[in-house]
């Protein structure tokens, strides 16, 4: 019974904004969303009152884990002011604010609400970075907890499985890494906004300082492959392969389509929208590919009436390097065994003909967990406007950007086409 | 007496305490599945019977990990003694996760996609505490 989805009534964005992504020891939670709205309100071209905001929903993982509090729908209302109104939260594991997303859209779409905020919000870095590793494997499946997998150790997996059967190498990694660091560098909302070249400087200035050693890498590649610079943490992923440790949160403001104008100059459209689910490392036949990003993707395009080639641009869930290399081939950008290559080709370039994650990426930009979905907008939204400053990108008639987000082991997997009309 | 056990992860793990590596088979489509499904994911079916698996298979994935969960650090495992875990297609068919020993998870480059493998039992905590841990070994 399949048929072509569709919204009930049109939604657009009017606003989206994020806090700082970094790890803080002076800030918390409630404190990072009020950044968040406050820069999304600033992003409103004609303003909104938040009074008439009708609704919230927010995704947030894992903060039962992090910072022992769960139940953050109501935390976040009653730090707005919106206290009677409804505010729900929705974990999607890294996906839980694309989860928010959805939710939002639908009750919009659906004519019950008018406005509704939307957002999500995640702080990870009071816990040490194997407590970190230990409360993200809480979104593994079962068997794979027991099996001491752990979220970079999956991703390994799944590298391993790449590599044997399209015969690349980590070699090939490195040039995600050195990509994303250099639109990084390009983006002042990154936790890590530096390329690698200036984080070698930067590593031997200190090592030189301290009187050690200073290693003379030839280039970025060396750098990478020198175990004392980028060690392994769950072969073949080393740390370069890895997003960071991140606290931050994220915030959007949607509207039924006919009120946009209202409030944006240049809104931007919800065009297509698709989640998938997927099963656990051990019930996939074929881990270099993604079931849930699949079925994301088909429900996305099939909605929006558009193919991978009329994406100009997107933001794809790299919290590893090989995820963002498989997810582009799922998402249909490239063809199976073919991401790696396009890659090395500057294919996915800012001056590339297909851009992928001109923010940096998770790994650069920072991953809140839950804030990460709706944080992709960020980037989307920033690109479609025209207000990416140094990484706007050289494309003419920039009109559809998109945004993958994944969560768990590729246990929940969402994929969100906006358009700018 | 395995007639009686639920198909679910409870006796899943009752037998690896009994060295037994079990899955259920649908009996209406014969799909088998490990570990066991009350449910039939291909044809719907809801009679399953007990399956026992002979525990070989092939390495299907891997990784080395350096930082683990603190059940494997409390076993000794560091940055400086990684593990190694991974994906193994029994020779049945199905696919499973485990631990992966008999391979020197600080050289990677040893451990090839495709290895045979041999499933391993492996107790953490004693008395009324244990529990028994599906894991594979290199069988090579």
């Amino acid at each position: 019974m399949k048929r072509r989805r569709r919204l009930g009534r049109g939604v657009a964005i009017v606003g989206v904004g994020m806090s700082r992504f970094g790890m803080f020891r002076d800030r918390d939670s409630k404190d990072l969303f009020a950044e968040a709205f406050h820069n999304m309100m600033a992003t409103v071209d004609k303003g909104a009152d938040p009074n008439d905001i009708d609704a919230l929903y927010v995704g947030n993982f894992s903060s039962d884990f992090f910072i022992h509090q769960a139940h953050w729908g109501p935390i976040v209302s009653d730090l707005l002011g919106h206290v009677p109104k409804p505010a729900t939260r929705t974990e999607g594991a890294c996906a839980s604010s694309a989860l928010a997303l959805r939710e939002g859209i639908f009750a919009i779409a659906s004519g019950f609400y008018d406005m509704v905020l939307v957002g999500g919000v995640e702080e990870m870095s009071k816990r040490s970075t194997e407590e970190v590793a230990e409360g993200l494997a809480l979104a593994t499946v079962p068997y794979e907890g027991k099996a001491a997998f752990t979220f970079p150790g999956v991703f390994g997996a799944v590298a391993t499985a790449y590599f044997a059967k399209h015969g690349a190498s980590r070699e090939d990694l490195f040039n995600v890494t050195i990509k994303s660091h250099s639109n990084a560098a390009l983006n002042p909302r990154a936790q890590f906004g530096a390329t690698l070249r200036s984080i070698m400087d930067a590593k031997r200035a200190s090592l030189r300082k301290r009187g050690l050693p200073v290693p003379q890498w030839e280039d970025e590649r060396e750098f990478l492959r020198d175990p004392a610079a980028n060690p392994s943490v769950a072969w073949p992923m080393h740390l370069f392969d890895c997003c960071p440790i991140s606290d931050g949160a994220s915030c959007t403001l949607l509207v039924g389509e006919e009120l946009a104008k209202n409030f944006s100059d240049t809104p931007l459209y919800v065009a297509g929208m698709g989640q998938g689910s997927g099963s656990g490392l051990h019930a996939t036949d074929d881990l270099t590919t993604f079931r849930a990003t699949k079925h994301a993707a088909e429900e996305a395009y099939g909605m929006a009436g558009l193919t991978p080639g009329d994406v100009q641009f997107a933001e794809v869930h790299d919290c590893f390097s090989i995820a963002e290399l498989v997810h582009m081939e799922d998402l249909g950008f490239f063809g199976p065994g073919e991401a790696y290559k396009a890659v090395a080709d500057g294919l996915t370039r800012l001056d590339g003909p297909k851009p992928i994650n001109t923010s940096g990426g998770l790994k650069c930009k920072g991953h809140p967990v839950g804030a990460t979905g709706v944080a992709q907008l960020v980037e989307v939204w920033e690109q479609l406007r025209g207000e990416a400053g140094d990484r706007q990108l050289p494309i003419k008639d920039l009109r559809i950007g998109a945004a993958h987000n994944l969560g768990g082991t590729g246990g929940t997997c969402t994929f969100t086409i906006l358009e700018r009309r | 007496m395995e007639s009686q056990r639920r198909f679910n992860d409870i006796s899943f793990a009752e037998f690896l305490k009994e060295r037994k590596l079990m899955g259920s088979r649908c009996t209406s489509c014969g799909e088998l599945f490990v570990p066991p499904r009350p449910l039939c994911v291909k044809c719907a079916g809801t009679a399953m019977e007990w399956v026992e698996l002979k525990g070989t298979g092939r390495l299907k994935a891997f990784t080395c990990i350096s930082i683990g969960p603190s059940f494997m650090r409390e076993e000794g495992f560091t940055r400086e003694h990684p593990y190694c875990t991974g994906v193994v297609r029994l020779d049945e068919g199905p696919g499973m996760v485990g631990r992966i020993e008999g391979v020197d998870a600080s050289d990677p480059a040893g451990i090839l996609i495709g290895m045979p493998m041999q499933a391993l039992y492996l107790d953490r905590g004693t008395g009324d505490e244990m529990v028994t841990y599906l894991a594979f070994t290199s069988a090579g």
